[in-house]
């Protein structure tokens, strides 16, 4: 019997409340150095030493370019992955052709991960700034392609059928018809590949030799100094939360007449 | 004919949408089960005449209508409208679909403009030419709403003002008020007569309820199952418009039985229809495997 305030009050707590939880279970975990037979806690750092390592890292003159060049790489490979995936998935979705000629290569290279394409992308591009961007590019590419490719073909064919009746011109028909009424499925796609982006930004990082988080994270594991290791993990995390939400915001403020769940 | 003549006394005279649907012959369906939707239909329809197409489910109405729509190509015969070729779809032949095919992401307004838009008109003179539509089918006010948020008559009508904005020479209709309940759909019926009366071109309409047939059309033209042909004719005997005299009269009920039993043709079996003829998004029409 809780008033409908109280009730929204408390349900915008429970977010908090869940992630408060998780830290201090982590608290207990690590400071009593638990040992659960498959799992141990005995080397894992602390949170509060996680803090410091953070607050250490938010002194530094450096947290700014490691976060330019982090969010630069996943920018541009996620614009670049975005293009493409959208423009070929267009393309494949709705001509046998295109598809006939571009899918079997294409199913080759997903099941790639993309550390395997480490090396490659090193012989391929000369600068390491390509290659990392390349590898946050084909971790975002798939996702993308698929999903649209798949909103193409829920296209309602009377829809298309009634623009070309009301005079749309056969390629005026991908930009009036097929991509507005993919785009919630190319939504999903880009925010998969958002956060497949981030994902891939330690692999791709790994090839960097100064700046960036996932360098940051993955030398801090080098040099074995754990709680710094945590501190890039959630810095990822956080980054890639943030820019799917801007996804999420911009997509509703493109697609008003779309309610995910609702009536279409 | 008698229905036509009276008519055209009261409405302004037409000179144009006159189909000819010279020994049109349709396949459908792809190897194996390729099959004879349609076969050699002959039929004539003069410049703003109203014409139903009544037929069980499965009778090759709706391939009719995609052909004449220009969505579907015959394999034999010829499809003219006032003596050209039928070649693709074009705004000139309007077409309404049972369940509306609106754009969910523009406006009532901006739907209804669509075909000005396609046609290079302006802004301004497209806004204002939608609300005039919109107000002839008593939808003022709902001009920003999105499809979505209206009823399925509402739709349906936003569906009808959107082709008639394009001053099309015939309308074409597959079971357009099929979707709807009982009262709607006779208020459609009657707007749609209305609008009919005012603007005169022609109208291709798609039904399988007799009742909607007596009450709508000039003409009827009735159509049996595998493979699709015209059975019968049907002139209907009675002027516009039309009178509650003429939904209860002997000649309405006598017209009814004699169409009912052309329906009920034992020989004929309804096979489970599909969605529509028409093919699907794309070039191709098999199911893919690419997508996860
Ligand atoms: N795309 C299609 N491919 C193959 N057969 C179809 C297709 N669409 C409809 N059919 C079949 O063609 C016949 C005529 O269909 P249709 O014109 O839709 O009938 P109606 O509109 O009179 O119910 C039906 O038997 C239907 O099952
Ligand atoms: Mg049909």
């Amino acid at each position: 019997m809780t008033a409908p305030g109280q009730q929204s009050v408390a349900r915008r707590a429970l977010p908090l409340l869940s992630l408060i939880v998780c830290v201090l279970l982590w608290h207990v975990a690590s400071s009593r150095h638990l040992h659960l037979g498959l799992v141990t806690f005995q080397n894992v750092p602390q949170p509060l030493e996680v803090v410091h390592a953070a607050w250490d890292l938010f002194q530094s003159p450096k947290l700014q370019n490691h976060l330019g060049a982090s969010l630069g790489r996943v920018a541009s490979g996620f614009l670049v992955a975005a293009a493409l995936g959208v423009g070929l998935g267009l393309a494949i979705g709705r001509f046998r052709w295109v598809r006939e000629t571009l899918m079997p290569p294409l199913e080759v290279a997903r099941p790639i991960p993309a550390v395997a394409w480490i090396p490659l992308s090193i012989l391929m591009f000369p600068s390491s700034e390509g290659s990392m961007i390349f590898i946050t590019f084909v971790g975002a590419l798939f996702p993308i392609l698929l999903n649209t490719i798949h909103g193409v073909h829920g296209v309602d064919p009377r829809l298309i059928a009634s623009a070309r009746s009301l005079g749309t011109r056969r390629w005026a028909i991908f930009a009036r018809v097929i991509l507005p009424a993919a785009a919630p499925s190319v939504l999903t796609g880009l925010s998969i590949g958002m956060g497949t982006c981030w994902f891939c930004l330690v692999t791709a990082e790994m090839i960097s030799g100064q700046y960036g988080i996932g360098y940051y994270t993955w030398e801090s594991y080098t040099v074995q100094n754990y709680a710094n290791i945590i501190v890039g993990m959630l810095l990822i995390g956080l980054l890639g939360m943030g820019s799917s939400a801007l996804l999420h915001r911009a997509g509703q403020a493109l697609m008003p007449w779309y309610r995910p769940g609702g009536r279409p | 004919m008698n229905a036509i003549l009276s008519l055209s006394e009261l409405a302004p005279e037409v000179s144009t949408g006159r189909l000819h649907i010279d020994r049109v012959s349709i396949e459908l369906g792809s190897g194996a089960d390729r099959f004879t939707a349609l076969d050699d239909v002959s039929v004539n329809i003069a410049p703003g005449e109203f014409v139903c197409l009544l037929g069980p489910s499965g009778c090759g109405k709706s391939t009719l209508l995609g052909a004449l729509a220009g969505h579907l190509t015959p394999s034999r015969g010829q499809l003219r409208l006032d003596g050209a070729p039928i070649g693709g779809p074009d705004p000139q032949r309007g077409l309404v679909f049972q369940h509306h095919t609106l754009f969910p992401w523009l406006s009532v307004r901006d739907n209804v403009a669509y075909g000005l838009r396609m046609r290079g008109v302006g802004r301004a003179e497209r806004h204002a030419q939608a609300m005039t539509w919109l107000k002839e089918v008593g939808l003022e006010g709902f001009e920003h709403h999105y499809p979505g948020a209206l009823s399925g008559g509402m739709q349906q009508r936003v569906e009808i003002a959107r082709v008639l904005i394009n001053q099309p020479r015939v309308l074409l209709m597959d079971e357009p008020f099929g979707a709807l309940d009982a009262l709607t759909r006779l208020k459609m019926q009657e707007l749609l007569l209305a609008l009919w009366t005012k603007r005169r071109m022609t109208v291709v309409f798609v039904t399988h309820d007799i009742d909607e047939a007596l009450f709508m059309a000039d003409r009827i033209l009735v159509m049996s199952a595998r493979p699709g042909r015209v059975i019968e004719e049907i002139v209907v005997p009675a002027g516009r418009p039309r009178s509650a005299e003429w939904l209860t009269g002997t000649s309405f009920i006598e017209h009814k039985r004699h169409c009912l039993a052309l329906l009920r043709d034992p020989g004929v079996t309804v096979p489970l229809a599909r969605l529509s003829p028409i093919p699907p998004a794309g070039d191709d029409q098999d199911a893919t495997s690419c997508s996860d």
